[in-house]
């Protein structure tokens, strides 16, 4: 309501405006995240003034983290580290049936990885703070919070107040793991990815909580020696294509970890021996069930970081169900020089590349003279589990959904990466898949990769599909051999057949 | 007696005749393999599954996870330092596996139904050739369409000493022993390749060179190929050429400077020549059925159908006239070949932009135009490069190599900025290069890349936020993020 009225009377607002003066940046950020950061640095380029907030309210356990957001600190960059350590793991024994000697007993110790991986985050913390200074971008490490439209209050950890007025801003301030606190002891024993990469000792035997972001964290627990567990409600990786997440699942499970399938943690209880005590209930036998743990992670969720931002105050409308904030095309805000992007708002993907991307063409429609607008479709994905599944584009059931099963046309395949052979490792569920329209053109609706590197395979092919590449133009273009790559260019095997997809490199 | 005959049974000759078959036609395939001056032989599938693509790669994946093996440290993964490599070991479970696609060829070709003859073909009249198994026996076939498919072998450097004490990679991946201290000569991929991951399995490695790397690739990216090599203990002789080998105890080279009188003199366990490869067309009987070739490197050439002078001969792989000599370019074009002749098809072969990948320690994937070809066919002014410096994630906790992957991109300012070329040098370039191939064949234009989100944390994702171009000027030393 308060929105409305704003934008009805401009004339009002120019009142206001003409009473508090000229602001004192162009900018300002709050959020020192991918997003809040690609922003500002933007802006700043345009020779504006710039400001940014980024404050890190320490996790329930105290954990705590310098400037760049969840990306950087707490999400992607400590979470490929460790899954290349678990990577790594496999490649100790895939090396000797390659002829390299190594004596065994081979271990992994947490500590050494977790130190330079945390040092390695510093470092970009550093970074971050420096390439600020250079751009000349002025940084508060102050929680942020609207006290008018136009006006944000900046509280240090001390308790010092600083007031920052902008012209426009931008609230940046992401999310964080939500704790299940119907559920008897969670919030006292357990933690989430805000604690996991910052433990300075292993987590030990580890159960986690969840169906998406559990499955990476669980999958290099297991590949680093840990006795991992995923305990999960119904499906995994909900919104991805599900005979992918099977497959991505059916994995991990040959790999070591384990599944607690339809479960429901209904307490968690310390134990003498500080282990912890998990009950839960398995909806499907209808059992109750119970073990031990050294440590529980909590995966199910992440919400909006806006309680303290005080959104009411300055009219800023959110999903009522979400709690994120409301965005149009523009990145605009129901206040119209306030802009929400990256994992805050809703209905985006919370991903760091949209969010960097999200922010720079802001400022630039901002400060620069565009008019140019993100484009959210086909952006594409990657899931770093042990065995990792890159996709861009729709899923299966998302074609069939939009277009009806007879008019579309999967090719999919079950290769084997030539590197397996050798180290003799399963490739069961190395598979792709490719799902185009089936009229005269064929154009890629949607394109799912398993396998190793799955990233790198995938980006690609993301800019064929933005290139609105069909079936007959991935046919023309010569494979890269030997890679697993080129099996993309080479499907031929259709689902409708019910042919054998299982494909031969040479 | 056949419908079409195969000569050579190598990526290229076996996709056609599976294919044709396929289509119901009668198809024979012969294949040979002449044993090395070493002695060395192989069975049915061609260069790339015996002597080429796979072993390569496999080995190259050896040294690869030497490299794995001291970066598992920084991430806490501890064992006993001392690590060593057993090239038996690797070299069993590599002919093991070959072994394996041999035979599997074998079982496809019986499946489909197409003769196979282990035997060297010739023409000895149109339409007819001669088949010669190991023993002796002799046997002949006629049909109506012949395919030339026998590729090529490694060439010797003509200088003392070459038959008798050096191998090529025709020898190196099934060598009974371990290398040892090696020479390799030669600049090509396989010579840079070859040298790479005999370096990464903890060998003395040296590279004699004559004069440039990679020859016909981007000298640009080529130089930081060898760089990188330099860097991570592999010795380059430049500007050299060898004039003698010989064994007055140990092998011994002689090599004489290109520039002056300087000579170079060195004891090594193994020399491997690797200065390119020769068609195998000069004894197959061509002259007598009037198929021309050229006479300085014994290539074929042919049309835009593969067909050669004679109207019933065609020719696929290798051995083509001005044609990239790699496995997919032979297989694509023997299928759409069978296609054609068999089954209505008019599909031609597509050579352009055709991606490729150098094996080396720091892979090297491309496609489309290396930029001084670029530069010569557009004119400089009309191109914009774009390029960036990248630390793969990965790279960081083992603190390895910063600021010395690289990739770039070729655009062309009279189409909308059009991608004629795209380089990158890092990790896993085979992977990253081939899905910008199918963009490229799409149309990719510089808009595109920007408009695209990138998958984080990739290396792929660095052509989707290249801002710097080369012509500014600027820095793209990378600091931090």
């Amino acid at each position: 309501m308060a929105a409305l009225w704003w934008r009805r009377l401009p004339g009002l607002r120019g009142a206001v405006r003409g009473l508090s003066g000229k602001k004192e940046y162009d900018l300002l950020v709050v959020g020192g995240g991918s997003g809040g950061l690609a922003c500002a640095k933007e802006a700043a380029q345009f020779g504006r003034k710039v400001a940014v907030l980024d404050y890190v309210e320490p996790s329930p356990q105290g954990t705590k983290w310098g400037l760049g957001g969840t990306c950087v600190n707490v999400g992607c960059i400590p979470k490929k580290l460790m899954h290349q350590a678990a990577l790594l793991g496999s490649a100790v024994r895939d090396a000797q049936h390659y002829g390299w000697n190594i004596a065994q007993p081979v271990h992994h110790t947490w500590s050494v990885m977790a130190q330079a991986v945390q040092n390695y985050v510093k470092s970009l913390n550093w970074g971050h703070r420096v390439q600020l200074q250079d751009k000349k971008v002025k940084y508060f490490n102050m929680k942020g919070s609207f006290s008018d439209p136009y006006t944000v209050c900046g509280l240090t950890k001390g308790g010092k107040e600083t007031i920052v007025t902008a012209e426009n801003i931008v609230i940046a301030t992401g999310g964080r793991p939500k704790y299940p606190t119907h559920i008897a002891g969670a919030l006292e024993y357990g933690i989430t990815s805000d604690d996991l990469f910052w433990l300075k000792e292993s987590p030990g035997k580890t159960l986690v909580v969840g169906a998406s972001f559990s499955l990476e964290c669980a999958g290099f627990l297991t590949g680093i020696g840990l006795d991992a567990t995923v305990m999960m409600r119904s499906i995994a990786l909900r919104g991805f294509d599900q005979q992918m997440a099977s497959l991505v699942t059916e994995h991990m499970e040959s790999y070591g970890t384990k599944f607690l399938k339809r479960c429901l943690p209904t307490k968690v209880e310390k134990l003498e021996s500080n282990r912890l005590q998990v009950t839960w209930k398995n909806t499907e036998l209808g059992t109750e069930e119970t073990d031990s743990f050294d440590t529980v992670m909590w995966a199910v969720g992440r919400a909006p970081d806006t309680e303290t931002l005080n959104l009411e105050t300055a009219g800023v409308k959110t999903n009522s169900e979400t709690g994120k904030i409301v965005v149009d095309a523009s990145e605009a805000t129901s206040v119209p020089h306030i802009y929400a992007i990256g994992d805050i708002t809703e209905g985006r993907p919370e991903l760091t590349p949209t969010a960097i991307a999200a922010g720079r063409l802001l400022a630039r429609r901002l400060f620069g003279q565009s008019s140019e607008l993100m484009d959210y479709d086909n952006v594409p994905t990657t899931v770093f589990t042990p065995l990792e599944y890159g996709c861009v584009g729709l899923s299966e059931e998302a074609a069939v959904q939009c277009y009806g099963s007879d008019n579309i046309e999967v090719y999919h395949a079950y290769y084997k990466p030539l590197e397996f052979t050798v180290a003799e490792r399963d490739a069961t569920q190395c598979y792709m898949k490719m799902v185009c329209l089936r009229e005269s053109e064929q154009r890629i609706l949607g394109l799912h990769f398993i396998g190793p590197n799955a990233g790198e395979v995938i980006q690609g092919f993301a800019l064929g599909i933005k290139c609105g590449a069909t079936y007959p133009q991935l046919m023309k273009t010569i494979g890269i051999h030997p890679t697993c790559a080129e099996e993309v260019t080479k499907l031929h095997i259709t689902k409708r057949s019910g042919l054998d997809a299982t494909v031969t490199g040479c | 007696d056949y419908d079409l005959i195969i000569i050579g049974g190598g990526s290229g000759g076996l996709a056609c005749s599976k294919e044709a078959a396929a289509l119901g036609k009668k198809v024979m395939v012969l294949d040979y393999v002449v044993p090395t001056p070493l002695g060395t032989s192989w069975g049915l599938g061609g260069t790339c599954v015996n002597v080429g693509c796979i072993p390569k790669k496999l080995m190259h994946q050896a040294a690869l996870l030497g490299q794995a093996l001291q970066d598992s440290r920084k991430y806490g993964w501890q064992y006993e330092e001392q690590v060593k490599h057993n090239w038996e070991v690797m070299v069993e479970a590599i002919q093991n596996y070959i072994g394996s696609l041999n035979w599997g060829y074998r079982v496809s070709l019986r499946e489909k139904s197409v003769t196979y003859l282990n035997s060297y073909g010739e023409f000895i009249e149109p339409h007819k050739i001669k088949a010669t198994n190991r023993k002796g026996q002799v046997t002949y076939h006629t049909a109506e369409t012949f395919v030339l498919a026998t590729g090529e072998r490694p060439r010797y450097l003509g200088i003392p000493g070459d038959k008798e004490y050096c191998i090529t990679s025709d020898d190196l991946f099934s060598l009974p022993y371990c290398p040892g201290k090696t020479l390799v000569v030669g600049a090509s991929y396989v010579a840079l390749e070859c040298a790479g991951f005999l370096a990464g399995l903890g060998l003395d490695v040296t590279v004699m060179v004559r004069s440039i790397l990679l020859r016909g690739f981007d000298q640009e990216m080529a130089e930081k190929v060898g760089a990188y090599m330099e860097t991570h203990g592999v010795k380059f002789i430049r500007k050299f050429v060898p004039v003698q080998a010989s064994m007055p105890g140990r092998l011994k080279v002689t090599a004489k400077s290109t520039e002056g009188p300087e000579i170079f003199e060195e004891e090594y366990n193994t020399v491997l020549i690797a200065v390119g490869r020769d068609a195998c067309t000069r004894n197959i009987g061509l002259e007598t059925i009037g198929v021309k070739i050229n006479e300085k490197n014994g290539k074929v050439p042919v049309n835009d159908e593969e067909q050669t002078n004679v109207p019933y001969v065609y020719a696929i792989g290798d051995i083509l006239e001005g044609k990239l000599e790699l496995t997919p370019v032979a297989i694509q074009a023997g299928r759409l070949l069978a296609r054609r002749l068999y089954g209505g098809s008019s599909t031609k072969c597509d050579y352009i932009n055709v991606p490729t990948t150098v094996f080396t320690p720091l892979e090297y994937g491309s496609c489309g135009l290396a930029e001084e070809r670029a530069i010569e066919e557009y004119g400089k002014q009309n191109l914009e490069v774009y390029h960036s410096l990248f630390w793969p994630l990965e790279w960081t906790v083992p603190g390895r190599d910063n600021n010395t992957c690289y990739a770039k991109i070729i655009c062309s300012k009279l189409d909308n900025n059009r991608v004629i070329g795209l380089h990158v040098l890092g990790p896993n370039a085979g992977e990253v290069t081939q899905g910008f191939a199918a963009a490229i064949k799409c149309g990719l234009t510089k808009e595109l890349l920007d408009e695209t989100i990138g998958i984080h944390p990739t290396c792929a994702e660095v052509f989707t936020t290249m801002d710097i171009t080369k012509s500014s000027g600027q820095d793209i030393t990378q600091r931090g993020c």
